[in-house]
């Protein structure tokens, strides 16, 4: 039986700059077709990984691929599968959105590719901008250009890099439905984002960095079950929690009081306790499992380990 | 070289002549002022060839200057306009080999550098005639000439991290070596000292056999020139391409 080539492979992989480590042995396989979130704080190293997957960073030690293909010794095919979206808003004010897209499908050697670069225009709705100089677009317009960008050579792997940072819900709604589309047609998309919501619905695999290490590498349904869980939230106008309930209960600094349950029928039985005890609930909302709380509950477990290079 | 190399070097074309007013007109008024100025105060006064109106002696040396500074410039600054900007980092995420890298930037600047040569040589004919050059040694110097200051772009370009710093590249290296590469004087006409130190600058070679090809006279054989310049061009292409395999503050 043949094995699937991965779409990203990091094996051992170090980086430092100075006395400071911002890859510390950094090892994970993204599979072709995946929907991945690489998540971490700031200075976590994510940017750092992925410009080393560009080509943008050579590391120090270790190994990169992408579908098989090396990036420091095949880095032509490797950077001809791979299309990134940079954090940073960086644009060239000389030129047109067309002619920037044009000039990025050029890079890759790519002639007639107009008709892809029309589609990516419209899907990005920057259709009415098309012959607008980059100096005169928003922000939110020119990362959809970044986007198109990285998109221009048909890439089967897509690392976009906090691409809605910063960026109106109407990009974000655009960004999503476009990208998703793409991971259903098969492209595998590796995304970073500070928006853990975001992460949360559209990843089904989640990889944390820390300090320049991986500290959770799961699928996104097994880290909520792990650190997180569904809670029912209760704000009372009198009364106290009865004591069956507030076993394993806390209350938050708000007054609510945030009661674990696992389907709806403990909803129920948590309901009738409190009508049953006498008090009385002003507020009252289901909680399901959030992946921001998995996020803060793994890097508080996690020490900091030492970012000095020995 | 991969098919990427054409797109960038139109790239670095398009970018230079979208803002031609800067980048060709302004040059050859510069030299138009220069030839004016100096031609109106030496003219008569000074005969650096037998038999070569001052006025005629300046043109090729002004051109040739001209087309200096501004390969030098085309390069330098379209590089360190892009990691300054960072919109470098889609040309270094390209499929793209420093072969490429290293061909587009330099064509380019060879290509502006032509057009502000041309651009003064035929400025300056209505007001001083010029005999028809050997085009042969014309090509050759403008190649050799405008190369080395176009690799010489690219490292600045390289090696910069702000636009002072490349400013200092240019006003402190740059400058001085093309004006006292004999632009405006026959080299012959110095004290020894300086003849010898006129002889240790590969931009003096590209403008004596520059201007080899219009008069058929030269400070130096145009052979010993051209072996000069070709020989600088070699090392500054060696150089370039390394720093450009090696990442140097491009790849960190």
């Amino acid at each position: 039986m043949s094995v699937a080539t991965a779409a990203v492979e990091v094996r051992d992989t170090s980086k430092r700059y100075g006395s400071l480590r911002a890859l510390d042995g950094v090892s994970l396989t993204v599979e072709q077709g995946e929907f991945f979130a690489l998540l971490g704080p700031n200075g976590a190293g994510k940017t750092t990984l992925i410009s080393a997957l560009g080509g943008l960073v050579r590391p120090d030690s270790g190994r990169l691929r992408i579908l098989g293909r090396d990036v420091a010794t095949e880095y032509g095919e490797a950077r001809r599968l791979l299309g990134i979206v940079p954090q940073e808003v960086v644009f060239d004010p000389f030129f047109s959105v067309r002619e920037t897209l044009e000039l990025q499908s050029g890079y890759f050697g790519l002639r007639g590719n107009r008709a892809w670069i029309d589609e990516l225009l419209e899907r990005l709705a920057l259709g009415a901008k098309a012959d607008a100089n980059m100096r005169s677009l928003s922000g939110g317009m020119k990362r959809r250009v970044m986007v198109a960008q990285a998109l221009v050579h048909r890439p089967p792997v897509i690392v976009l890099d906090e691409p809605t940072a910063g960026v109106d819900v109407e990009l974000r709604q655009t960004l999503w439905h476009f990208v998703r589309e793409l991971n259903a047609a098969g492209h595998t998309i590796v995304l970073t984002t500070h928006y853990l919501e975001e992460a949360q619905h559209l990843c089904s695999r989640i990889a944390m960095m820390k300090a320049g290490r991986i500290v959770a590498l799961d699928s996104t349904r097994r880290l909520l079950a792990a650190f997180s869980e569904r809670v029912l939230r209760v704000k009372l106008e009198s009364g106290d929690l009865p004591e069956t309930l507030s076993r394993g209960a806390t209350l938050d600094t708000a007054g609510w009081h945030r009661i674990p349950v696992e389907n709806a029928s403990q909803v129920e039985q948590a309901l009738a306790r409190l009508r049953e005890s006498g008090a009385e609930v002003s507020h009252l909302e289901v909680a399901e499992p959030e992946l921001e709380e998995v996020f803060v509950k793994i890097m508080a477990r996690t020490e900091a380990p030492s970012r000095e290079a020995a | 070289m991969t098919l990427g190399f054409r797109a960038l070097f139109v790239k670095e074309v398009m970018r230079f002549w979208k803002v031609s007013f800067q980048t060709v007109a302004a040059p050859v008024l510069s030299a138009l002022l220069f030839l004016v100025i100096f031609s109106h105060a030496l003219s008569g006064r000074v005969e650096a060839y037998p038999g070569v109106p001052y006025a005629q002696f300046l043109v090729p040396g002004l051109a040739m200057m001209s087309m200096l500074q501004n390969a030098f410039a085309n390069a330098s600054s379209s590089l360190i306009q892009s990691k300054i900007t960072g919109n470098i980092v889609f040309i270094l995420l390209a499929p793209l080999t420093p072969g490429d890298l290293f061909a587009a930037y330099l064509l380019a600047a060879v290509v502006r550098a032509v057009v502000v040569g041309a651009g003064v040589v035929i400025a300056v004919a209505w007001l001083v005639p010029m005999p028809f050059p050997n085009l042969l040694w014309l090509f050759a110097f403008t190649l050799t000439g405008v190369g080395i200051l176009g690799a010489l772009g690219i490292i600045a370009g390289i090696w910069a991290e702000k636009f002072d710093q490349l400013a200092a590249f240019q006003n402190f290296f740059i400058l001085p070596l093309t004006f006292l590469a004999g632009v405006f004087y026959s080299v012959d006409s110095l004290p020894p000292f300086w003849q010898a130190a006129s002889h240790l600058n590969p931009f003096f070679y590209a403008i004596d056999g520059f201007r080899y090809a219009f008069f058929g006279k030269a400070d130096v054989s145009p052979w010993v020139s051209l072996a000069i310049a070709s020989a600088a061009f070699c090392a500054l292409s060696w150089l370039t391409l390394r720093l450009l395999r090696s990442g140097y503050k491009l790849r960190h």
